[in-house]
């Protein structure tokens, strides 16, 4: 075969594998069916939380059509077999640990942020921030070990012997429960997950507040601190308490870290160092089991949804503010 | 430890730059300027866009060092006293060298409160913490120097956003003079401004260099001859000529400067 053949046949080949798959219908198509597949997937994940929402609900309806609504709140009784489900000591649980977790970590959070934001030279700050955001990689199982093997016996062993002896008369640091696990061992676990998100967004927003601000406030003689104090949190206000519910958001629907060191046991907690039962314990503790028991597995969803519901809210109503910031 | 800044004596200049140059990471802004600012009355920087008139006036009260890469050396005398000395407070130096930014920025607090805000952080008026009343003067006071007292008396809670962007620099300026300043420098100060709140600041700001040195940047020759008593001419980053306003503006030596009046250059 001569040179010019070859070339002629290759030709050939070549231009028939064009016609077969790349003509003008057949790439049309695959654009069109690929579009289409991206559509659908981008609606069925943004319809995921209603029907998730729907689904507790209709899954829960048989507690709710039984019970009423303020006494499986509010009830303290938590007795399945006999068909009493009060959540108010659950709920209380994950109110007590997710106060004292916010009672540790706003302050220091915030301090943190100002100090990146108003302090720090760009580089500094562009070499801290990531580090920060590690934090909220970490898995929750391996806070709820660093809880158990480092948390619990701190408090075990050095902060309830001096609540013993320095805050014995105040009823919050009573030590009834010797075992370290509780509360205190839940709040600094969840402290230190929610540090990230209210560190990042904190940060951020202080940032937002125009520099041309500061420069006025200094321009008459107010110092760095006076003119954060005084103008730059107040401008950031919104925003800094948009950060906190976000990262309370995250706090009171966290789980594994929680059920590791906060104890599990169903009471109502008097003292930071008394066990706890969150909500979000009870749901990953029993669910799956003892189904057998009427109503247990509707009850469950149940707290499922009020735990869907309140962390959502707080969500949104933090995203809101948010949003409003950037666009203004 | 902060140095204490003796008063001005009225008879020397005001202000003396002595070879102060200015830095943006590795682009050489400002270099070696000699220059004096009389005590009282109106000194205009003028120049092309991007000749260092902002620079040279935010180093006078130390804000320019606040940006991120910029380097200042040099010294700047404040009756006698080098500002830039390791010693100096800033606050202090703040305080007595005033500024209004080209756009007003009211801090996010009442028209009353915006006024009242340096002299509270300052102590200004400890003594009538009782009653308040010292304070309710002096900011009506800096309210009517400022010429927006009539338009706002009857709504002082009323937040500082609220007010259209000519009262805004004119409470801007309210709440500089507030503190007192010996020195109140202005950055293109009506640059923002509609012609009539425009007109109206510079009425205040004439009004006030019977006893305030005023040290103005301006783009606008007609402003600066207009405001100025003296001048200082930059292009590109060097001083190249100063002196009363009505000889340089008639006279200018410089070819420069010349063509710059002239409207051939910048």
């Amino acid at each position: 075969m001569n040179e010019k053949s070859k070339f002629l046949k290759n030709r050939e080949k070549l231009s028939r594998h064009h016609t077969k798959s790349f003509s003008k219908l057949s790439r049309d198509r695959k654009d069109l069916a690929a579009h289409k597949a991206m559509r659908a997937l981008a609606i069925c994940v943004s319809i995921l939380v209603p029907v998730f929402i729907l689904v507790l609900f209709l899954r829960a309806r048989p507690i709710l059509a039984t019970h009423n609504i303020s006494t499986l709140l509010f009830s303290t009784t938590w007795r399945p077999n006999q068909g009493s489900f009060g959540f108010f000591p659950f709920i209380m649980g994950t109110l007590w640990v997710t106060m004292v977790a916010m009672i540790i970590s706003v302050p220091l959070s915030l301090l943190t942020a100002i100090y990146l934001a108003e302090y720090t030279r760009p580089k500094v700050r562009a070499f801290i921030m990531p580090l920060i955001d590690l934090l909220a990689g970490i898995p929750s199982v391996v806070y709820g070990i660093w809880g158990v093997l480092t948390v619990v016996p701190f408090i075990q062993k050095v902060v309830m012997p001096s609540a013993d002896r320095w805050l014995g008369f105040s009823p919050l640091f009573q030590t009834s429960n010797p075992t370290g696990y509780g509360v205190l061992a839940g709040g600094i676990v969840l402290a230190v997950m929610v540090f990230p998100i209210i560190i990042a967004v904190s940060e951020e927003v202080i940032r937002t507040v125009p520099l041309g601000l500061r420069e006025a406030s200094w321009s008459v003689g107010a110092s760095r601190w006076q003119t954060i104090r005084r103008i730059v949190l107040r401008r950031a206000f919104p925003g800094v308490i948009a950060a906190v519910m976000l990262g309370f958001s995250r706090a009171f629907g966290e789980t594994m870290a929680v059920l590791m060191v906060v104890g599990n046991v169903v009471q109502i907690p008097h003292s930071i160092f008394d066990a706890a039962y969150p909500l979000t314990a009870l749901i990953a503790n029993n669910y799956g089991e003892m189904m057998s028991i009427p109503l247990y597995d509707a009850a469950l969803l149940g707290a499922a949804l009020i735990l869907l519901l309140v962390v959502l809210t707080f969500n949104i109503g933090s995203r809101l503010v948010l949003a409003r910031i950037s666009y203004s | 430890m902060s140095q204490a800044l003796p008063l001005n004596t009225h008879s020397s200049p005001h202000l003396r730059i002595q070879d102060l140059n200015v830095w943006y990471e590795t682009n050489h802004a400002l270099r070696g300027i000699y220059a004096e600012i009389p005590t009282f009355g109106i000194t205009a920087i003028i120049g092309p866009s991007g000749c260092g008139k902002t620079t040279l006036l935010r180093s006078l009260n130390r804000l320019l060092e606040e940006g991120e890469g910029i380097r200042v050396k040099g010294q700047v005398w404040l009756n006698e006293v080098d500002i830039y000395d390791r010693v100096m407070d800033l606050n202090e130096l703040r305080t007595r060298v005033g500024l209004l930014a080209p756009k007003p920025y009211p801090l996010p607090l009442s028209i009353y409160e915006n006024v009242a805000y340096g002299r509270r952080i300052h102590g200004l008026d400890v003594l009538d913490k009782g009653n308040g009343r010292n304070l309710d003067r002096k900011v009506e006071h800096y309210l009517r120097t400022a010429g927006l007292w009539e338009e706002v008396k009857d709504r002082l809670k009323a937040p500082a956003s609220a007010l259209s962007t000519g009262q805004q620099q004119r409470l801007c300026l309210a709440r500089a003079l507030a503190v007192e300043p010996e020195i109140l420098l202005c950055d293109e100060p009506t640059s923002a401004l509609d012609p009539i709140s425009a007109q109206g600041i510079e009425e205040q700001l004439i009004t006030l260099k019977e006893n305030t040195t005023i040290v103005i940047v301006t783009h606008l020759l007609r402003q600066a001859s207009r405001m100025a008593d003296y001048v200082i001419f930059l292009w590109m980053g060097e001083l190249v000529e100063c002196g009363p306003a009505k000889e340089l503006f008639k006279n200018p030596k410089d070819s420069r400067t010349q063509a710059y009046l002239m409207g051939k250059i910048g």
